[in-house]
Protein backbone atom coordinates (compact mmCIF):
# COMPACT_ATOMS: atom_id res chain seq x y z
CA UNK A 1 0.00 0.00 0.00
CA UNK A 2 2.64 1.93 0.88
CA UNK A 3 4.36 1.75 -2.50
CA UNK A 4 1.35 2.63 -4.49
CA UNK A 5 0.60 5.86 -2.39
CA UNK A 6 4.13 6.78 -3.38
CA UNK A 7 3.28 6.89 -7.11
CA UNK A 8 -0.13 8.39 -6.47
CA UNK A 9 1.59 11.70 -5.72
CA UNK A 10 1.89 14.39 -7.78
CA UNK A 11 5.19 15.49 -9.25
CA UNK A 12 6.53 18.64 -8.98
CA UNK A 13 6.46 20.84 -11.92
CA UNK A 14 9.52 20.71 -13.77
CA UNK A 15 10.83 23.57 -15.77
CA UNK A 16 13.91 23.88 -17.85
CA UNK A 17 16.12 26.78 -17.30
CA UNK A 18 15.81 28.57 -20.02
CA UNK A 19 18.25 29.82 -22.89
CA UNK A 20 17.77 34.02 -23.81
CA UNK A 21 18.27 37.09 -23.17
CA UNK A 22 16.17 40.29 -21.31
CA UNK A 23 16.61 43.82 -21.07
CA UNK A 24 15.60 45.81 -18.04
CA UNK A 25 15.37 49.46 -17.43
CA UNK A 26 16.37 51.11 -14.29
CA UNK A 27 13.66 50.62 -12.88
CA UNK A 28 13.69 46.99 -13.45
CA UNK A 29 10.92 46.61 -15.73
CA UNK A 30 11.39 44.49 -18.67
CA UNK A 31 12.00 46.10 -22.05
CA UNK A 32 12.51 43.04 -24.72
CA UNK A 33 13.80 39.69 -24.11
CA UNK A 34 13.81 36.23 -26.03
CA UNK A 35 13.02 33.56 -23.07
CA UNK A 36 10.18 31.65 -24.06
CA UNK A 37 6.80 32.66 -23.15
CA UNK A 38 6.19 29.89 -20.74
CA UNK A 39 9.20 30.75 -18.12
CA UNK A 40 7.45 32.86 -15.39
CA UNK A 41 7.94 36.11 -15.98
CA UNK A 42 8.31 36.66 -11.75
CA UNK A 43 11.66 34.61 -12.08
CA UNK A 44 12.57 37.11 -14.86
CA UNK A 45 12.04 40.43 -12.58
CA UNK A 46 13.86 38.42 -9.56
CA UNK A 47 16.64 37.50 -11.88
CA UNK A 48 16.30 41.77 -13.24
CA UNK A 49 16.25 42.73 -9.73
CA UNK A 50 18.91 40.85 -8.28
CA UNK A 51 21.82 41.99 -10.91
CA UNK A 52 20.70 45.81 -10.76
CA UNK A 53 20.95 45.78 -7.03
CA UNK A 54 24.08 44.19 -7.34
CA UNK A 55 25.42 47.19 -10.47
CA UNK A 56 23.95 49.71 -8.21
CA UNK A 57 25.49 48.46 -4.30
CA UNK A 58 28.85 48.15 -6.46
CA UNK A 59 28.70 51.80 -8.07
CA UNK A 60 27.71 53.01 -4.43
CA UNK A 61 30.96 50.86 -3.23
CA UNK A 62 33.02 52.91 -5.31
CA UNK A 63 33.39 49.84 -7.88
CA UNK A 64 31.29 50.91 -10.96
CA UNK A 65 30.84 47.58 -12.96
CA UNK A 66 30.36 47.46 -16.35
CA UNK A 67 29.73 43.21 -16.65
CA UNK A 68 28.91 40.63 -13.83
CA UNK A 69 28.93 37.32 -14.75
CA UNK A 70 27.37 35.01 -12.09
CA UNK A 71 28.05 31.03 -12.12
CA UNK A 72 25.98 28.33 -11.02
CA UNK A 73 26.94 24.64 -12.22
CA UNK A 74 23.94 24.72 -14.00
CA UNK A 75 23.41 28.36 -15.20
CA UNK A 76 25.55 31.23 -16.25
CA UNK A 77 24.02 34.43 -15.54
CA UNK A 78 26.09 37.44 -17.54
CA UNK A 79 24.56 40.74 -17.37
CA UNK A 80 26.16 43.82 -18.53
CA UNK A 81 25.04 47.65 -17.70
CA UNK A 82 23.34 49.96 -20.01
CA UNK A 83 23.13 53.35 -18.34
CA UNK A 84 21.35 52.09 -14.98
CA UNK A 85 19.63 49.42 -16.90
CA UNK A 86 20.80 45.83 -18.12
CA UNK A 87 21.19 43.32 -20.79
CA UNK A 88 21.08 40.27 -19.49
CA UNK A 89 22.03 36.57 -20.72
CA UNK A 90 20.97 33.51 -19.31
CA UNK A 91 23.28 30.43 -20.43
CA UNK A 92 22.49 27.22 -19.15
CA UNK A 93 25.51 24.80 -18.60
CA UNK A 94 23.75 21.63 -18.91
CA UNK A 95 20.59 20.08 -20.08
CA UNK A 96 19.17 19.44 -16.32
CA UNK A 97 16.25 20.31 -15.59
CA UNK A 98 14.84 21.98 -12.34
CA UNK A 99 12.27 21.95 -10.28
CA UNK A 100 9.99 25.14 -10.44
CA UNK A 101 9.82 26.77 -7.34
CA UNK A 102 6.27 27.52 -7.81
CA UNK A 103 3.54 24.97 -7.93
CA UNK B 1 49.70 95.68 -35.45
CA UNK B 2 50.34 94.71 -31.94
CA UNK B 3 47.63 94.76 -29.74
CA UNK B 4 47.67 96.65 -25.90
CA UNK B 5 47.17 94.03 -23.88
CA UNK B 6 47.81 95.75 -20.41
CA UNK B 7 46.80 99.51 -19.24
CA UNK B 8 47.63 101.19 -16.14
CA UNK B 9 45.25 102.70 -13.77
CA UNK B 10 46.78 105.69 -12.28
CA UNK B 11 45.00 107.70 -9.77
CA UNK B 12 47.36 110.31 -9.59
CA UNK B 13 48.59 109.19 -5.57
CA UNK B 14 52.29 107.61 -5.63
CA UNK B 15 52.52 104.62 -7.87
CA UNK B 16 55.65 103.51 -6.17
CA UNK B 17 53.67 102.19 -2.83
CA UNK B 18 50.58 100.48 -4.79
CA UNK B 19 50.78 96.90 -5.25
CA UNK B 20 51.00 95.79 -8.58
CA UNK B 21 48.24 93.17 -9.75
CA UNK B 22 48.73 91.55 -13.36
CA UNK B 23 45.48 89.84 -14.83
CA UNK B 24 45.71 86.87 -17.48
CA UNK B 25 42.61 86.07 -18.88
CA UNK B 26 41.61 85.53 -22.54
CA UNK B 27 38.19 87.12 -21.91
CA UNK B 28 37.86 90.49 -22.85
CA UNK B 29 34.99 90.43 -20.31
CA UNK B 30 36.91 89.85 -17.41
CA UNK B 31 39.46 91.91 -18.44
CA UNK B 32 37.18 94.77 -18.35
CA UNK B 33 35.58 93.99 -15.76
CA UNK B 34 37.78 92.94 -13.12
CA UNK B 35 40.49 96.31 -13.31
CA UNK B 36 37.35 98.08 -12.13
CA UNK B 37 36.39 95.57 -9.27
CA UNK B 38 39.81 96.04 -7.76
CA UNK B 39 40.53 99.54 -8.10
CA UNK B 40 37.45 100.06 -5.55
CA UNK B 41 39.92 97.87 -2.90
CA UNK B 42 41.32 99.80 -0.16
CA UNK B 43 45.06 99.21 -1.22
CA UNK B 44 43.59 100.74 -4.84
CA UNK B 45 46.21 98.48 -6.46
CA UNK B 46 47.88 99.56 -9.69
CA UNK B 47 46.00 97.10 -12.08
CA UNK B 48 47.33 95.78 -15.52
CA UNK B 49 46.18 93.15 -17.96
CA UNK B 50 47.17 90.36 -20.12
CA UNK B 51 45.47 88.17 -22.67
CA UNK B 52 47.95 85.16 -23.08
CA UNK B 53 50.35 83.31 -20.99
CA UNK B 54 53.61 84.59 -22.77
CA UNK B 55 52.13 88.46 -23.21
CA UNK B 56 51.93 87.96 -18.85
CA UNK B 57 55.36 85.91 -18.69
CA UNK B 58 56.89 89.19 -20.15
CA UNK B 59 55.03 91.88 -17.99
CA UNK B 60 56.06 89.82 -15.01
CA UNK B 61 59.77 89.89 -16.40
CA UNK B 62 59.85 93.64 -16.60
CA UNK B 63 58.23 94.74 -13.42
CA UNK B 64 57.45 93.59 -9.50
CA UNK B 65 54.10 92.60 -9.22
CA UNK B 66 52.83 91.52 -5.61
CA UNK B 67 49.54 89.34 -7.06
CA UNK B 68 49.07 87.40 -10.34
CA UNK B 69 45.28 86.62 -11.17
CA UNK B 70 45.39 83.96 -13.67
CA UNK B 71 42.28 82.35 -15.69
CA UNK B 72 42.43 78.58 -16.25
CA UNK B 73 41.22 78.12 -19.06
CA UNK B 74 43.19 79.40 -21.77
CA UNK B 75 44.46 78.67 -25.11
CA UNK B 76 48.13 77.96 -25.98
CA UNK B 77 49.56 78.16 -22.66
CA UNK B 78 46.75 77.16 -20.30
CA UNK B 79 46.61 78.71 -16.71
CA UNK B 80 48.52 75.44 -15.10
CA UNK B 81 51.53 76.13 -16.90
CA UNK B 82 51.41 79.75 -16.46
CA UNK B 83 51.24 79.31 -12.52
CA UNK B 84 54.26 76.37 -12.87
CA UNK B 85 56.82 78.74 -14.56
CA UNK B 86 55.24 81.43 -12.18
CA UNK B 87 56.10 79.49 -8.91
CA UNK B 88 59.91 78.53 -9.75
CA UNK B 89 60.28 82.12 -11.78
CA UNK B 90 58.67 84.41 -8.89
CA UNK B 91 58.28 82.63 -5.59
CA UNK B 92 57.46 85.86 -3.72
CA UNK B 93 54.43 86.58 -6.47
CA UNK B 94 50.78 85.78 -4.64
CA UNK B 95 48.64 83.85 -7.47
CA UNK B 96 44.98 83.46 -7.51
CA UNK B 97 43.47 80.67 -10.17
CA UNK B 98 40.43 81.60 -11.75
CA UNK B 99 38.28 79.32 -13.76
CA UNK B 100 34.65 78.94 -14.79
CA UNK B 101 34.99 75.29 -14.56
CA UNK B 102 33.60 73.34 -11.32
CA UNK B 103 35.85 70.70 -11.31
CA UNK B 104 37.80 68.79 -7.89
CA UNK B 105 40.58 67.48 -9.38
CA UNK B 106 41.67 70.63 -11.57
CA UNK B 107 41.38 72.40 -7.76
CA UNK B 108 43.61 70.01 -6.09
CA UNK B 109 46.12 70.11 -9.21
CA UNK B 110 46.26 74.11 -9.26
CA UNK B 111 46.70 73.97 -4.77
CA UNK B 112 49.29 71.23 -5.39
CA UNK B 113 50.99 74.11 -7.38
CA UNK B 114 51.06 76.49 -4.34
CA UNK B 115 48.73 78.47 -6.13
CA UNK B 116 47.56 81.12 -2.71
CA UNK B 117 43.60 81.14 -3.78
CA UNK B 118 41.56 79.02 -6.33
CA UNK B 119 38.08 80.38 -7.19
CA UNK B 120 35.81 79.63 -9.53
CA UNK B 121 34.90 82.97 -11.51
CA UNK B 122 32.79 84.92 -9.34
CA UNK B 123 28.80 85.47 -11.21
CA UNK B 124 26.86 86.84 -7.90
CA UNK B 125 27.83 90.23 -6.56
CA UNK B 126 28.00 88.79 -3.18
CA UNK B 127 30.76 86.32 -4.79
CA UNK B 128 31.85 89.51 -5.98
CA UNK B 129 32.64 90.75 -2.69
CA UNK B 130 33.82 87.96 -1.41
CA UNK B 131 36.19 87.41 -4.22
CA UNK B 132 37.31 91.29 -3.23
CA UNK B 133 37.64 90.06 0.30
CA UNK B 134 39.91 87.58 -0.71
CA UNK B 135 42.05 89.49 -3.08
CA UNK B 136 42.46 92.57 -0.08
CA UNK B 137 43.68 89.85 2.28
CA UNK B 138 46.33 88.57 -0.08
CA UNK B 139 47.56 91.91 -0.85
CA UNK B 140 47.53 93.05 2.55
CA UNK B 141 50.12 90.09 3.34
CA UNK B 142 53.78 90.92 3.71
CA UNK B 143 55.73 90.63 0.24
CA UNK B 144 58.67 89.52 2.10
CA UNK B 145 57.71 87.71 5.23
CA UNK B 146 56.87 84.29 5.96
CA UNK B 147 58.33 81.09 3.96
CA UNK B 148 56.10 79.10 1.04
CA UNK B 149 55.70 76.31 -0.57
CA UNK B 150 55.02 73.67 2.33
CA UNK B 151 53.15 71.32 -0.17
CA UNK B 152 56.67 69.07 -0.35
CA UNK B 153 56.46 68.96 3.40
CA UNK B 154 55.14 65.61 5.31
CA UNK B 155 51.80 65.68 6.41
CA UNK B 156 53.41 65.47 10.23
CA UNK B 157 55.44 68.76 9.78
CA UNK B 158 52.29 70.43 8.06
CA UNK B 159 50.08 69.12 11.44
CA UNK B 160 52.88 70.18 13.79
CA UNK B 161 53.64 73.57 12.20
CA UNK B 162 49.47 74.25 12.95
CA UNK B 163 49.49 73.26 15.97
CA UNK B 164 52.81 75.43 17.38
CA UNK B 165 51.13 78.12 15.92
CA UNK B 166 47.96 77.79 18.00
CA UNK B 167 46.02 77.91 14.52
CA UNK B 168 42.31 77.20 13.93
CA UNK B 169 42.16 75.20 10.35
CA UNK B 170 40.60 72.63 8.98
CA UNK B 171 43.13 70.84 6.73
CA UNK B 172 41.60 69.72 3.46
CA UNK B 173 43.95 66.00 2.75
CA UNK B 174 42.99 64.36 -0.96
CA UNK B 175 45.47 61.31 -1.84
CA UNK B 176 44.00 60.44 -5.07
CA UNK B 177 40.38 59.75 -4.84
CA UNK B 178 40.35 59.81 -1.26
CA UNK B 179 39.67 63.27 0.55
CA UNK B 180 40.51 63.53 4.39
CA UNK B 181 40.07 66.52 6.75
CA UNK B 182 41.29 67.45 9.95
CA UNK B 183 39.99 69.86 12.47
CA UNK B 184 42.37 72.23 14.38
CA UNK B 185 41.09 74.78 16.64
CA UNK B 186 43.42 76.66 18.35
CA UNK B 187 46.47 74.14 17.77
CA UNK B 188 44.63 71.20 19.24
CA UNK B 189 43.82 68.43 16.71
CA UNK B 190 39.81 68.02 17.64
CA UNK B 191 38.45 66.02 14.44
CA UNK B 192 39.56 63.88 11.81
CA UNK B 193 37.15 61.86 9.03
CA UNK B 194 37.78 59.84 5.84
CA UNK B 195 35.07 58.07 4.17
CA UNK B 196 33.04 56.05 7.01
CA UNK B 197 36.10 56.54 9.94
CA UNK B 198 36.14 59.37 12.10
CA UNK B 199 38.36 60.54 15.03
CA UNK B 200 41.17 58.39 15.93
CA UNK B 201 41.40 55.78 13.86
CA UNK B 202 40.44 58.49 10.91
CA UNK B 203 43.75 60.20 12.04
CA UNK B 204 45.84 57.44 11.86
CA UNK B 205 44.86 56.22 8.19
CA UNK B 206 45.63 59.58 6.72
CA UNK B 207 48.73 59.88 8.74
CA UNK B 208 49.79 56.23 6.52
CA UNK B 209 49.74 58.15 3.06
CA UNK B 210 52.91 58.78 1.56
CA UNK B 211 51.78 61.34 -0.61
CA UNK B 212 49.01 63.76 -1.48
CA UNK B 213 48.06 67.48 -1.60
CA UNK B 214 46.66 69.36 0.55
CA UNK B 215 44.34 73.05 1.40
CA UNK B 216 43.47 75.08 4.16
CA UNK B 217 40.08 75.74 4.86
CA UNK B 218 38.27 78.24 7.24
CA UNK B 219 38.16 76.71 10.96
CA UNK B 220 35.20 75.38 11.78
CA UNK B 221 34.79 76.01 15.67
CA UNK B 222 31.09 74.12 16.05
CA UNK B 223 32.86 70.87 15.07
CA UNK B 224 32.11 68.17 17.21
CA UNK B 225 35.14 67.01 19.38
CA UNK B 226 36.59 63.28 18.74
CA UNK B 227 39.57 63.57 19.35
CA UNK B 228 40.85 64.64 23.17
CA UNK B 229 44.91 64.18 22.71
CA UNK B 230 47.45 66.07 22.76
CA UNK B 231 48.76 66.66 19.37
CA UNK B 232 52.24 65.45 20.11
CA UNK B 233 50.90 62.26 21.93
CA UNK B 234 48.56 61.73 18.64
CA UNK B 235 51.58 62.24 16.27
CA UNK B 236 53.65 60.15 18.72
CA UNK B 237 50.72 57.02 18.76
CA UNK B 238 50.36 57.09 15.11
CA UNK B 239 53.92 57.22 14.56
CA UNK B 240 54.36 54.00 16.44
CA UNK B 241 51.31 51.93 14.70
CA UNK B 242 52.89 52.94 11.46
CA UNK B 243 56.37 51.33 12.49
CA UNK B 244 54.47 48.25 13.29
CA UNK B 245 52.91 48.03 10.44
CA UNK B 246 56.20 48.76 8.73
CA UNK B 247 58.46 46.14 10.68
CA UNK B 248 56.13 43.96 10.32
CA UNK B 249 56.03 44.14 6.00
CA UNK B 250 60.15 44.01 6.61
CA UNK B 251 60.11 41.14 8.74
CA UNK B 252 60.32 37.70 6.36
CA UNK B 253 58.98 35.25 9.28
CA UNK B 254 55.76 37.94 9.39
CA UNK B 255 55.56 37.82 5.52
CA UNK B 256 56.27 33.92 5.17
CA UNK B 257 53.34 33.56 7.66
CA UNK B 258 51.00 36.14 6.40
CA UNK B 259 48.28 34.26 3.87
CA UNK B 260 48.22 38.00 2.37
CA UNK B 261 52.07 38.41 1.55
CA UNK B 262 51.70 35.01 -0.24
CA UNK B 263 49.05 35.66 -2.60
CA UNK B 264 51.04 39.16 -3.38
CA UNK B 265 53.63 37.83 -5.91
CA UNK B 266 50.47 36.45 -8.16
CA UNK B 267 50.36 37.75 -11.74
CA UNK B 268 47.96 40.53 -12.28
CA UNK B 269 46.54 40.55 -8.52
CA UNK B 270 45.78 43.86 -7.60
CA UNK B 271 43.82 43.25 -4.56
CA UNK B 272 42.39 41.08 -2.22
CA UNK B 273 39.97 41.11 0.88
CA UNK B 274 39.33 38.34 2.53
CA UNK B 275 36.39 38.05 5.58
CA UNK B 276 37.01 34.54 7.35
CA UNK B 277 33.61 33.65 7.75
CA UNK B 278 31.75 36.25 6.45
CA UNK B 279 32.69 38.30 9.50
CA UNK B 280 33.44 41.55 9.27
CA UNK B 281 35.51 42.29 11.88
CA UNK B 282 37.94 39.65 10.85
CA UNK B 283 38.72 41.22 7.50
CA UNK B 284 42.35 41.12 6.40
CA UNK B 285 43.15 43.31 2.85
CA UNK B 286 46.03 43.94 0.92
CA UNK B 287 45.63 46.50 -2.05
CA UNK B 288 42.58 47.53 -1.46
CA UNK B 289 41.75 51.31 -1.22
CA UNK B 290 38.07 51.34 0.77
CA UNK B 291 38.50 48.04 1.42
CA UNK B 292 35.84 47.73 3.88
CA UNK B 293 33.16 49.15 1.59
CA UNK B 294 34.22 46.53 -1.34
CA UNK B 295 34.14 43.96 1.27
CA UNK B 296 30.67 44.41 2.82
CA UNK B 297 29.53 44.88 -0.97
CA UNK B 298 31.11 41.07 -2.20
CA UNK B 299 29.69 40.32 0.96
CA UNK B 300 26.25 40.73 0.21
CA UNK B 301 26.63 40.50 -3.40
CA UNK B 302 27.99 36.65 -2.39
CA UNK B 303 24.55 36.46 0.16
CA UNK B 304 21.81 37.76 -2.60
CA UNK B 305 23.11 35.81 -5.65
CA UNK B 306 23.24 31.90 -3.30
CA UNK B 307 19.48 32.79 -2.60
CA UNK B 308 18.93 33.14 -6.18
CA UNK B 309 20.97 30.23 -6.73
CA UNK B 310 18.20 28.31 -4.33
CA UNK B 311 15.15 30.38 -5.64
CA UNK B 312 16.26 29.50 -9.22
CA UNK B 313 17.33 26.05 -8.24
CA UNK B 314 20.50 26.30 -10.58
CA UNK B 315 23.13 24.80 -7.60
CA UNK B 316 24.90 26.37 -5.01
CA UNK B 317 26.94 29.87 -6.05
CA UNK B 318 30.56 28.67 -7.34
CA UNK B 319 31.81 32.25 -8.26
CA UNK B 320 31.53 35.47 -9.00
CA UNK B 321 33.39 37.43 -12.08
CA UNK B 322 33.16 41.61 -12.34
CA UNK B 323 34.04 43.67 -14.35
CA UNK B 324 34.91 47.05 -13.43
CA UNK B 325 36.38 50.54 -15.60
CA UNK B 326 39.81 49.60 -14.46
CA UNK B 327 40.20 46.02 -13.23
CA UNK B 328 38.32 42.73 -13.30
CA UNK B 329 36.88 41.33 -9.71
CA UNK B 330 36.22 37.66 -8.68
CA UNK B 331 34.14 37.59 -5.86
CA UNK B 332 33.42 33.50 -4.19
CA UNK B 333 33.92 31.19 -0.91
CA UNK B 334 36.42 29.27 -0.10
CA UNK B 335 36.56 26.69 3.16
CA UNK B 336 34.53 29.41 5.51
CA UNK B 337 35.87 32.66 3.80
CA UNK B 338 34.52 35.14 1.53
CA UNK B 339 36.94 36.62 -1.06
CA UNK B 340 36.76 39.52 -3.39
CA UNK B 341 39.83 39.53 -5.37
CA UNK B 342 40.75 42.46 -7.75
CA UNK B 343 42.55 41.28 -11.03
CA UNK B 344 44.32 43.64 -13.98
CA UNK B 345 41.78 44.39 -16.40
CA UNK B 346 43.38 42.92 -18.90
CA UNK B 347 43.80 39.26 -17.38
CA UNK B 348 42.24 36.47 -19.83
CA UNK B 349 39.22 34.67 -17.96
CA UNK B 350 41.15 31.48 -18.11
CA UNK B 351 43.88 33.54 -16.38
CA UNK B 352 41.68 34.83 -13.53
CA UNK B 353 40.40 31.38 -12.67
CA UNK B 354 43.86 29.77 -12.58
CA UNK B 355 45.11 32.91 -10.53
CA UNK B 356 41.86 32.39 -8.50
CA UNK B 357 42.74 28.66 -7.76
CA UNK B 358 46.22 29.87 -7.06
CA UNK B 359 44.63 32.61 -4.64
CA UNK B 360 42.55 29.72 -2.74
CA UNK B 361 45.55 27.35 -2.82
CA UNK B 362 48.57 29.53 -1.08
CA UNK B 363 45.51 30.76 1.55
CA UNK B 364 45.16 27.44 2.97
CA UNK B 365 49.05 26.48 2.79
Amino acid sequence: MGVLSFFNKTAPTLFRLPSGSFTVNRKGEVVSTTLPSGFPQEIVVLIANRILAGFQNAAASRMPLSELVINYPSLRITARDMHGGAVIFLSPKTQSLANNSKK
Amino acid sequence: MVQMEHRSEDHGSSMDNRPKVLIVDDDRAIRETYPELLAKLPSRPEVRVAKSGSRALAMLADDDYRLLICDLGMPRMDGLQILTVVRQKYPQLRTVAITGLEDEQLRSRTYALGVDLFWQKPTGSEELQSFAVCLEALLGQENDSGFRGVQSKSLVDLLQMECMAQNSVVLRICNGPLTARIWILDGEIIDAEIEDLRGEPAFQKVLSWHAGSFETLPAEPSRPRTIFKSCSSLLLESASVLDEARSQKSDPEAAKSSPLSRVAGIDGLEFVIARPGGNRSCQTSRGAENADKIGDWAGNSIRAFKELGEQLRAGPLEQIDAKALQRQVTIATHGDAEFCIGWRRNLEADQVRESTRKVFALWES
